[in-house]
């Protein structure tokens, strides 16, 4: 998904980070990865300790980390949005409209990304640190014991112990609601990869509120 | 023999459960977690949490430490397996919470597809663009 605009901007002095959620191992994500032929780091986080370090709740999420290793937007939605939930639910094709969003906020997020890597700090886009601090997102000790249960789920479904695996994961869930992350990969795990029939059951039951956050960046509809 | 699942990953370790606690040898604990007992408390980097005066002996016997009270008592996240053989220790939001509120990214070592370890300070240096994604 990255690789062009990392061919593009490598020689600025950048690097992509993409992490795989795959809590089934390495295979889940063999074929995507191998498919792609990525120049750039892509690594698989069985765990999700990323998102235990960096409060995620999605995919696709990201986090811009300059030269010293400081963190210019704190985890955010990657470029996705919510026109996803008006895609027609058996052919996954969105509406025409919904096409555009798409294009409109994926280009926009990616245009954002240039201009700060050629730009630095200049970029209007590379948050001060204030701006920074700001949207870090606000974690709960509820969230911090979600993702040590989500841990003993994983491990316990790879030891074979799948009833107690499936309530610790259940256990997360329930802890962290607002977790994507865990309540679809509780799913993937139980289903073996197959799709979730519960999925869009869930995402309605949001009502007005969002599935993906709204990314706050300056032009972003 | 108890299994201890922490951010750093999958720990075996000589331990005993005796109701709700788990008394570990505490070099152990501070492998698997990076938490150790000093004089001014039990600690991880540059926090302590002092123990209570007067009852440090509650905490500790011989080379041991009941990691699951010193976790309770630090407020750090815990969860066990139903027969206590696997114990999953995690870090509070109020840690996770300081760490980026520092703007300083946490460092990971996460494997590529042959096993290899990359780490986010490998690319020191460079603008990373971290990003997440998934097959479900």
């Amino acid at each position: 998904m990255w690789q062009q605009l990392y061919d593009e901007l490598k020689d600025y002095g950048f690097m992509v980070f993409a992490v795989a959620m795959e809590s089934r191992g390495p295979e889940a994500a063999r074929s995507w990865i191998e498919a792609a032929k990525t120049a750039y780091v892509s690594v698989i986080d069985a765990d999700h300790r990323l998102a235990d370090l960096y409060n995620m709740v999605n995919v696709p999420e990201a986090v811009w980390i300059d030269e010293t290793g400081r963190i210019v937007r704190p985890t955010e939605v990657a470029g996705s949005g919510d026109y996803f939930r008006k895609m027609d639910r058996v052919t996954r094709t969105l509406p025409e409209e919904g096409k555009v969003m798409r294009e409109t906020m994926r280009k926009h997020y990616m245009d954002a990304l240039r201009d700060w890597v050629k730009n630095g700090t200049e970029s209007q886009y590379a948050f001060d640190k204030g701006a920074a601090r700001a949207h870090v997102r606000k974690q709960t000790e509820d969230v911090a014991l979600a993702h040590c249960w989500f841990r003993l789920g994983r491990h316990l479904h790879g030891t074979g112990k799948i009833e107690e695996a499936e309530a610790a994961l259940a256990e997360a869930s329930r802890l962290h609601p607002d977790s994507w992350n865990i309540w679809r990969q509780m799913g993937d795990m139980k289903l073996d990869g197959k799709p979730n029939p519960d999925f869009w059951a869930r995402v309605d039951q949001l009502g007005s509120r969002r599935y993906y956050d709204k990314i706050d960046m300056p032009g972003m509809p | 023999m108890v299994t201890l699942l922490t951010e750093r990953g999958r720990y075996e370790a000589a331990g005993n459960t005796e109701g709700e606690s788990l008394w570990l040898p505490a070099i152990a604990l501070s492998m698997a977690t990076g938490w150790e007992l000093k004089p001014e408390g039990f600690c991880r980097d540059d926090i302590c949490v002092p123990l209570p005066r007067g009852r440090e002996g509650e905490f500790t016997r011989g080379d041991e430490v009941d990691a699951a009270r010193l976790f309770r008592h630090a407020a750090q996240p815990l969860a066990a397996s139903r027969d206590k053989s696997v114990w999953s220790f995690g870090t509070s939001a109020q840690i996770r919470s300081n760490a980026l509120d520092s703007l300083k990214a946490p460092d990971i070592g996460l494997p590529d597809l042959a096993g290899k370890v990359h780490r986010i300070s490998d690319h020191r240096g460079k603008k990373i663009f971290l990003s997440t994604w998934a097959s479900w």
